[in-house]
Parts: C-alpha cells; structure tokens; sequence
C-alpha cells in the first residue's frame, strides 16, 4: 500500500510499504477514505518530537471501511464505516471507566519511555513517535487500528467524509477545550491560535452559548475565517496590543475563559538539554509561550484558562502570581475523544456545526511530501489539508 | 548487627521469660542466694532485650531468621544478601481474580519478559527457562514455600539451580472497589555473584525494569484481555 513514511527532519515521503495485518485479538483494519494533516504534524515534520525513527508511517486523523475484524472485536463488522479517535484506549482500566480516555493505562507499548519522562504513561496514540506507542498512522491506504471495539464510531451514509472527518480530533479537541471553560450563558471567550483547533474551539464556544468570542492571531487568512465563521471579534497581535485591546473590549474585566490553542508548539516534548537548545536557538519559541503567558494575564479573575495546545517540557517564566492572585482555573491534556464522539455526531447530524469549514486543501496521498510543507510554509492560504489515500494522483 | 530476625511470638515469649526469671533472680536474691540470683538476671535481662528489640545475637551468628514469614526472599537467602527488587501495580480486578490466575504458573511466560516456559512438576514445585540475547540461558527449579489463597505466594529456587532467588507476590484489595495492589519482592544470588552475572545477561541490567514489565503486562492481560503491541505492523524502508 502506499503511506506517508517519516524518514528525519524535513523528509517525508509518500511510499510502498507492506499491508497491515491484525496482530491483537481487539483489532480491526481499515480502509482509510479520507484523512488529514495535523498541525501537530508538522512538529513531527520539523524534528522536534524526539523517539521518532525513520520508517514510521504518520497521520492521527483519519476515517474509513472496516476490511477485518480481530476475533474478540464484536463491535465491528467489515463494511462498517468508521471515524477513528487518535487516542487509543483499552476500555477497561481505571481512567477508562472515568473517561479519561487519553490516560488509558493499557494502550502505550512503550509506557517506559513516558514513564522516564513524565513519571506515568498516557494512552498510545497514531502515528506520533515511540514514546507515544509507535502505532503506525493512517496517512496510509489502510490502518490498524488496536482496541477496535472501544474507539471507532460508526457514522451514517448521510454525512459525507469530509463532515465527520473531524471527529477524529480536532473537533472533539476543539471542543472540549471550550467544555473546560464552564462556559455561561452570554460569556466572553478570548482564543489565542486560530488554526483548526482554534476555529473549533470558538466554533464550540458558540454552541456551549459564549456571547462573544475573540480570536488571536498574525495570520489574515485565519482571522477573516474567524470572522466569517463564528462572528469573531479579532485581535491581529502584530498590529496590536493583546493585554489592552481585551480591557478595552471587556470594560477591564477581562475574558471570562482564555483557550490557548498554540501549545509551546516549537519547543514540543522537550528535555532539559533540549529545551536549552530550542529556547536560545528560536525567537519563535519565545513569542510562542507568549501565548499562555498572556492568557494568564488577560483572563478575569475567577476565570479558566484553558489548554488544548500540546506542551511537552519545562516551562520558564510562568507567572503562577498573577494566577494565584486571580484565583485561576487551569483546565488541559490531551482530549478524552471517546467521550465526545457520540453527542458532537449528534450535533452534525443535526446542522447545528460542519467542522469542514477548516478545510482548505484536498489532495491525493501522492502528493502529501509537498501538502505537510505547504501546510508549515503557508499559513494564510493554508488552514487544513485532507488527503485521498485511494484517490489516483492527477498529473 | 542489630536488625530484627526474631519472630513476634518468640519476642514475646522472650521477654516474658525474662521477666519470669528476673523475678525469680529477686526471690534468690531475698533468699541471700547471690550466685543464683546474679545467673538468673544475667539470662533473664538478656531474654527481655531479645523480646524487645527483636535481636538475637545467637541467631545473628547462626544465620538463623525467624522474624520473617515465608513471604520476604531475604529470609530465603539468609539475610540482606543480593540484589533485591521491588514493584507493585494497581489492577482493575479482585484479588482472588488475580490469585487465580498468577497460580497458573505455566501462564507466566507470556507476561514476564525473556521468561520462555514454566513446566510445573507437582504442587509446590516448577521447572523455569529463560533466553535473553545471544545464547544467555538460564534454567532453575522453584519450590512455593507459602501460598495463601488470594493474598500470598513465595516462593525460592532448590536443588543446584543457576539461579538461586526467591520471591513473593501479595494481594491486597483496595479501597472503594478499585481493585487490587499487587506487589512483588524478589531477590536472588549466589555465592560470588555468579546468579547476579546471569540474570543481568538474561534479564539485562535493570531487573526492577523487567520486573515492572511483567506487571505491567499482566494487568494488560487481566484488565484489556492483550497485551499492546506493534510487532509486525508495516514500516516505511531506510
């Protein structure tokens, strides 16, 4: 089959590789129909998530037809047609049974190597390094996905790939970053990033009954979406101040709930030794923490900061006063997908969101090397690509 | 040296036959028997020090232990000696659950890693191999020395085995339904560290590493009914 295989910074390729077979008795394999590329992709793409080889196949985001069914699986059946969560989860343990998906005890083959680092392991999840399991990903033709019958959610012919697509992360991500806000009738929620997840989070925010939602970004691409999509009120922090303009727009209260969807994007996963590296080596880094910092800032008192972006390492200069003196919530981790896939479908099938709206790109896998620099190179035309694994190429 | 190595019964026993004896030390005492009277303490002040502190000096030179149950591998081995390991791991299921299945010794290859096959031989004992990398092969006999439905098995290697050890694996229920700890102790040696050069070669250097694993795979086993994997998932080429 063909696949998108990580060979080192900077190199992606689009490749033939072997078939997946099931290897656990919970499997199922699938025929991947559409999938994505994630913004967290790119710090794969980039070289910044350390346990990475060259051979892993990526991709987190990713829907299909079930084509075979491990013999314990008797949720599944072949032809079912499935959206894939990114977290993998057994079901069965502790944080499962609380619904903490995403710390499932049970799903990382390589527990050790995040027990080194974070001193407990969370769940495996796709195509995203060693440490995470080492699941090949499903930017591939087909996938195997382990724990079959616990994460994939059936979805009906009448939505189209494309509107459940998203099921698989960003939007329940989106969304339960704008849960975690205790979100009240009428509220203020100010969003820093608005890439896909950004979108969805504001997008949520409007469903969980936000009055007004403010987007923070540099990129005019982002902001008009923004603007179009969710009636954001947009703050381009190159143009101008973050700290004052959100005074200004709250009568110096402050937002209710600040969403931090940037993450310490590019100092992700670091160690000591690196995370030396990348804070002396990138001016971006910098202005990236930035975001959390001012989140803490602006957030009213008695408010949630909330943080859907992933970070991985040490965090320097975090003004923990500021945040005591407020009396601050901080809400965060990686999203609990299980939880959310049945009432967000509910909320498709109802016209209430179409999480398509992010999409910007649609191209066959063959071309996926050229769409991950496309994605990092150019952020105003470029928001979200989905790939067609089956699609032939066009020449 | 003055650790414990006697047992709560015996202390007692100790230390009430001390008391014993210095009263009747006080008694000879009173009958102007002086001689009597200072043996008599002498045995009998030394007896309440056993009983309280749990320290015989006798059984120190002896190597005898009598203060520790069947369940601690230090008891097996005589002392402090060796490389000592320790682990537990919370499991979504009952103790007696858990019990049950760990008795299936035969079943403890598929959890504990670089274990290749457990033959049991009859109730108490079981013939054990294991591989590490290369040709590193090592073969013993274990003997369950205590075995306590649903809270406790030790267990120890006999006869002239490669690999002298010994263990115990409890099980203790948690609060609220949560399930159950289980904890394991291990220890092994031999004379000159030549068990220790072994096991390194089968088990490799971190034998607590080894050890979280195999407990960690059980309780993927007993909780997931598998145990995660990516072993022969498709890989891009070099």
């Amino acid at each position: 089959m063909k696949a998108l295989v990580w060979h080192g910074t900077d190199d992606v390729r689009v490749e033939r590789v072997p078939d997946p077979a099931l290897l656990n008795p919970r499997d199922a394999i699938v025929k991947v129909t559409t999938t994505a590329i994630c913004g967290s992709d790119l710090h794969l793409l980039d070289g910044f998530i350390p346990t990475m080889k060259s051979g892993d196949i990526l991709g987190h985001e990713f829907m299909g037809e079930v084509v075979d069914v491990g013999r314990d699986n008797r949720k599944l059946r072949v032809g079912d047609r499935v959206v894939v969560p990114f977290t993998i989860a057994c079901g069965h343990c502790f944080f499962c049974e609380r619904e903490l998906w995403s710390c499932c005890d049970n799903s990382n083959p390589n527990a050790w190597m995040l027990e080194k680092l974070y001193g407990m392991s969370s769940s495996g999840l796709f195509g995203y390094s060693h440490m995470m399991g080492g699941y090949a990903g499903g930017q591939a033709q087909y996938v195997r996905v382990p724990f079959a019958d616990v994460g994939p959610i059936k979805v009906p012919d009448s939505l189209t790939d494309e509107q459940v697509l998203f099921l698989s992360d960003i939007f329940p991500t989106g969304y339960m970053a704008a849960e975690n806000c205790d979100i009240h009738e009428g509220d203020t929620i100010a969003v820093w990033g608005c890439g896909p997840v950004g979108q969805l989070a504001m997008a949520s925010a409007k469903l969980l009954g936000a009055g007004r939602v403010i987007a923070i970004d540099s990129v005019p691409g982002r902001l008009d979406l923004a603007r179009r999509q969710v009636d954001a009120t947009v703050i381009n922090f190159e143009q101008e101040d973050v700290l004052d303009r959100l005074k200004q727009l709250t009568g110096g209260r402050g937002p209710d709930a600040c969403i931090d969807a940037v993450g310490l994007e590019a100092h992700g996963f670091t160690l000591d030794a690196y995370y030396d590296r990348v804070k002396t080596a990138t001016y971006l880094a910098t202005d990236r923490s930035n975001a959390l910092r001012q989140a803490i800032h602006a957030c009213r008192k008695g408010g949630v900061v909330s943080i859907p972006g992933v970070y991985g390492g040490v965090l320097d200069k975090f003004p923990l006063g500021a945040a005591f003196s407020k009396g601050l919530t901080f809400k965060m981790g990686q999203t609990h997908v299980m939880k959310y896939l049945a009432p967000l479908l509910a909320r498709i099938e109802r016209g209430e969101i179409d999480p398509s709206f992010v999409i910007t790109h649609r191209l066959p896998i063959d071309e996926a090397a050229a769409a991950y620099r496309t994605f990092r190179d150019r952020k105003n035309e470029c928001i979200k690509v989905v790939l067609k694994p089956h699609q032939p190429a066009v020449h | 040296m003055s650790s414990i190595n006697v047992q709560q019964t015996e202390r007692w026993a100790s230390a009430l036959g001390g008391a014993a004896l210095l009263v009747a030390a006080a008694r000879r005492l009173a009958d102007e028997r002086p001689g009597q009277a200072a043996f008599l303490s002498a045995v009998g002040t030394g007896l309440m020090w056993r009983g309280g502190t749990g320290h015989s000096n006798f059984y120190a030179a002896a190597g005898i232990n009598t203060a520790e149950r069947g369940d601690d591998a230090r008891t097996h081995l005589s002392g402090p000696r060796g490389i000592f390991v320790e682990q537990a791991v919370s499991i979504a299921r009952s103790p007696n659950e858990l019990y049950r299945e760990w008795r299936h010794l035969e079943r403890i290859p598929q959890f504990v890693p670089n274990v290749v096959s457990v033959r049991v031989l009859d109730d108490r004992r079981s013939h054990w191999t294991a591989r590490g990398p290369g040709k590193a092969r090592a073969e013993w006999i274990a003997e369950i020395i205590n075995d306590i439905p649903n809270e406790l098995i030790a267990w120890r290697t006999v006869g002239g085995a490669d690999m002298v050890s010994a263990g115990s694996v409890h099980f203790a229920s948690e609060p609220g339904n949560r399930g159950t700890v289980m904890s394991v102790k291990l220890q092994y040696d031999l004379p000159g560290g030549k068990a220790t050069a072994l096991f390194a070669k089968v088990f490799g250097s971190e034998p607590s590493q080894v050890l979280r694993e195999g407990l960690r795979r059980f309780k993927q086993l007993m909780e997931a009914g598998e145990i995660p994997t990516t072993e022969g998932q498709p890989r891009g080429g070099r």
